[in-house]
């Protein structure tokens, strides 16, 4: 039982980092806590899928050594990282249940080392690139928010909102009474 | 039928359709934010860029249709080839969601100039269009990409866009920029559950291309982390489509962005989602999987009922004829996920039928607002009283498409609710069928309370007499009302797309 | 900023003076290594805009903003993204698919040139892009407050 909460201590992880996350969100009454609570939320996908790639003993994917000679070498390395990458793939895919024999995935493949499947790492890249962006943009519009209420508390927003909704409802109501 | 579009197409055009459709609002989109002019030439592009788009999508169309039963489109990005590489894939269900987004497009662009020129200050027009334009590019994308994590990204690049655009409607109501926050920080929540879900279905199969992850899975079969998954991809695009009890960013976007935001975001934002959700069930996880593994009928048809009444009910105690509208919206959001629930090719057609129409009809009537607050301010039920008789044009323009959302026969509404009643009973759903009736009655009060206040009351304000909108506005509004029309009394075109599009899925869930 | 009341920056400017230069040499590194071990366009554009944050921070945001204008860091995110899309475009006239580096000079098969300077291409305009959208990032919320003043430090 222990080794098996042990084992999985990165998926552990994983979870209370995305619970804080959200709870952050939902509970933080602050915008600026709420878009930190997002970006705890995030931060924790990315983990997930960072540990979604490695493969027990595999090294940075990158080729060296007989591998990249295999691959001709050279300027040709972009091109023979672009195979490594589909075939680390698979290979990855056998690792992520959990059991499977990795050494033997790269063996198939006729690579002498070890790789880390690189695949995952590209794209949370580009997750990184789009939190980022909805970052920049949510606290973009907290500033104005700011600007325009004098508070970044959502809950007093709401309460600004609310007299006006409801003045202007008692506006309707009079018109309504006593059509001009 | 559509032949004629590919004799005079170039040959370039129709090689390289799917790149060029994403690719033109892509390159254009930077471009028209630096554009001079106080936004009056970044418009003009705006308009020729969704213009082309729209032939584009039309050859993509005649290309799917030039073969029986569907061509599939696949064009591998980069040369790599799929499922390592990034593959656009255009079948008969995407290149539906295609054209409609890119009509939508090119008619909301025609008609936003004046209502730009009213809400957004001089020096923000020009990167307003930007913004448009890298959403437009988004929807787009989502629809014509045949890789999971691909869609994700081009999902977040549109919701990014959004949140902007959203934001921008500050110019006339600071209640924009809450409601801008919310849609980002629960359209976010709903793009990373979605990107969660894919990780574990990429773990399970190692594979990102939706086509290849079909394949895998029948191998995979149901395991735990498939199921999860599905739950989490579920719930992800379930919060982009303001399913129902996910649905409360969407009323207050919806309020208080500027109008020519609305009527394009009614028209196609959510439809984008619930094609991706609708990808997903069908053409990714099988049909046994989804509705007898996951029992997936049990969740959102109960969901898509739900939304039905409720929101239907809100919409009636609505003052603000945008909320009403708004809340109409997540309404009609459960008739389309009654009928992909019933999980046969009858329902889907149905749903994708009412997607379509609705798209027509709620851009009509967000484009009637629009054009009645230019002149007259004021969203309010209140405001819009006896507009019947200084703004003819406009409001008969409104009325048909209320009644078209209503349900009156010879209209689009009745059509699709039609096809999704009788869907309905095919599959012994009697009961959800009348629940569709009721649901139809509420709509009757809702729209009945603004008609009766437009055409039967006297004018809020007597100072101002003449109220009709602008020509540009007037010409794309009556070009979606005609169509409401044409689908009502002929709706054989349309449904038969939609047809195609369900039986692509139910064809391609198997292979 | 730069007055007699500034005198206790001295240390700060002194250190950050030779550090800039370093730090955009080192983004220019990151960038033309990332051909053979991890770096590139991504990397280097944050980097570089390091150097200008930096500055920024010890001088001023007043005469940063002299240096590289906000409206050269939102041109050169635009110029950017058309590089990257332009290279897409290329390969489109060349006969490819989109963003398909190996016809990129109609070289013959087994040729790896296209793939080489595609490649290349596409990072620098990966550069300039994140460079210009990170710069007018940190423009857009540094520009609104008013600068924090000596006595605050």
């Amino acid at each position: 039982m222990l080794e098996f909460v042990l084992e999985r201590g990165n998926y552990w992880a994983i979870i209370g980092l995305m619970m804080i996350g959200l709870y952050t969100l939902f509970a933080a009454t602050n915008l600026i806590k709420k878009l930190v609570g997002l970006s705890i939320f995030q931060t924790s996908i990315i983990l997930f899928y960072i540990s979604l790639s490695r493969i027990d003993g595999g090294t940075a994917p990158i080729l060296y050594g007989k591998d990249a000679k295999g691959h001709s070498g050279g300027h040709d390395e972009a091109a023979g990282a672009h195979g490594a990458a589909s075939e680390a793939a698979h290979a990855a895919s056998d690792a992520a249940h959990g059991a499977a024999d990795a050494a033997h995935g790269a063996a198939s493949h006729g690579l002498e080392h070890v790789y880390s499947n690189p695949l995952p790492h590209v794209l949370m890249l580009t997750a990184i690139v789009v939190g980022v962006a909805t970052l920049a943009v949510g606290l973009a519009i907290v500033v104005r928010i700011r600007e325009a209420y004098g508070t970044i508390e959502s809950d007093e927003i709401r309460e600004t909102d609310l007299e006006v909704a409801r003045a202007e409802y008692a506006v309707d109501q009079a018109d309504e009474a006593n059509p001009a | 039928m559509m032949d004629w579009i590919l004799q005079i197409a170039p040959a370039f055009a129709e090689a390289h359709a799917p790149a060029l459709l994403i690719l033109l609002p892509m390159l254009a989109g930077p471009i028209a934010a630096f554009l001079p002019g106080g936004g009056r030439v970044a418009w003009g592009m705006t308009v020729i860029v969704t213009g082309l788009c729209t032939l584009l999508s039309l050859i993509l169309l005649a290309q799917v249709r030039s073969i029986e039963g569907g061509a599939i489109i696949s064009y591998a990005m980069g040369g790599w080839a799929p499922p390592h590489g990034i593959e656009f894939r255009i079948d008969a269900l995407n290149v539906l969601i295609l054209l409609l987004v890119s009509v939508i497009a090119f008619l909301t662009s025609i008609f936003g100039w004046p209502t730009i020129k009213a809400e957004i200050a001089d020096g923000k027009r020009a990167m307003f269009f930007g913004a448009f334009q890298v959403c437009f590019m988004g929807l787009l994308g989502v629809a014509a990409t045949g890789d999971a994590f691909n869609l994700f990204v081009f999902l977040e690049l549109s919701s990014i866009a959004t949140y902007v655009l959203v934001a921008l409607g500050s110019g006339r109501d600071r209640r924009a920029l809450p409601a801008a926050i919310n849609y980002l920080l629960m359209g976010t929540i709903g793009a990373s559950f979605y990107v969660v879900g894919v990780g574990f279905l990429y773990a399970a199969t190692g594979t990102l291309n939706m086509a290849d992850l079909a394949v895998q899975l029948q191998d995979v079969g149901g395991n735990r982390a498939v199921q999860v998954g599905f739950a989490f991809i579920l719930v992800g695009l379930g919060l982009k489509a303001a399913m129902f009890p996910l649905h409360q960013w969407l009323p207050n976007a919806y309020s208080y962005s500027p109008s020519f935001v609305t009527a394009f975001l009614a028209a196609t934002a959510t439809k984008v989602a619930i094609y991706a959700m609708v990808r997903f069930l069908f053409s990714v996880f099988s049909l046994d999987f989804a509705f007898e593994g996951m029992s997936l009928a049990l969740i959102l048809a109960p969901m898509g009922i739900a939304a039905m009444l409720a929101c239907s009910f809100q919409a009636i105690f609505q003052a603000d004829i945008r909320r009403t509208l708004a809340y109409s919206s997540v309404a009609q959001v459960g008739y389309m996920l009654l009928g992909i629930s019933l999980g046969t090719a009858a329902g889907v057609s149905a749903g994708m039928f009412h997607l379509v129409n609705h798209a027509l009809m709620k851009g009509a009537l967000f484009m009637a607002v629009a054009g009645a607050v230019l002149t007259y301010q004021g969203t309010r039920i209140h405001d819009f009283a006896g507009l019947g008789r200084r703004a003819p044009w406009t409001m008969t323009a409104f009325a048909i498409a209320g009644l078209s959302l209503i349900g009156v026969p010879l209209t689009a509404g009745f059509q699709s609710k039609f096809a999704l009643v009788s869907a309905l009973l095919e599959s012994g759903w009697w009961w959800a069928a009348l629940l569709v009736v009721f649901s139809s009655v509420l709509a009757v009060i809702y729209m009945g309370r603004i008609l009766e206040a437009v055409f039967f009351r006297a004018p809020a304000n007597p100072h101002k007499e003449h109220g009709e909108a602008p020509l540009l506005i007037l010409v794309p509004l009556w070009i979606l009302a005609i169509a409401n029309i044409w689908i009502g009394v002929d709706g054989g075109f349309v449904y038969g797309l939609a047809t195609d599009a369900a039986e692509a899925l139910f064809i391609g869930g198997a292979s | 900023m730069a007055g007699p009341r500034s005198d206790h920056h001295v240390i700060l400017r002194v250190v950050a003076k030779p550090l800039i230069p370093i730090i955009a040499l080192f983004a220019l590194y990151v960038h033309f290594h990332g051909d053979y071990s991890p770096g590139g366009g991504f990397q280097a554009g944050v980097i570089i805009v390091v150097a200008v944050v930096l500055y920024a921070l010890v001088f001023g945001i007043t005469p940063a903003m002299r240096a590289v204008p906000p409206v050269f860091a939102r041109s050169l995110a635009a110029l950017g993204f058309i590089i990257f899309a332009g290279v897409g475009v290329w390969a489109l006239i060349m006969g490819g698919n989109f963003l398909d580096y190996d016809v990129l000079f109609n070289e013959e098969p087994g040729g790896h040139m296209g793939q080489h300077y595609g490649i290349i291409a596409v990072e620098v305009g990966v550069l300039f892009a994140v460079a210009g959208s990170m710069l007018s990032i940190f423009y857009a919320f540094a520009g609104r407050v008013t600068e924090i003043k000596d006595e605050d430090w």
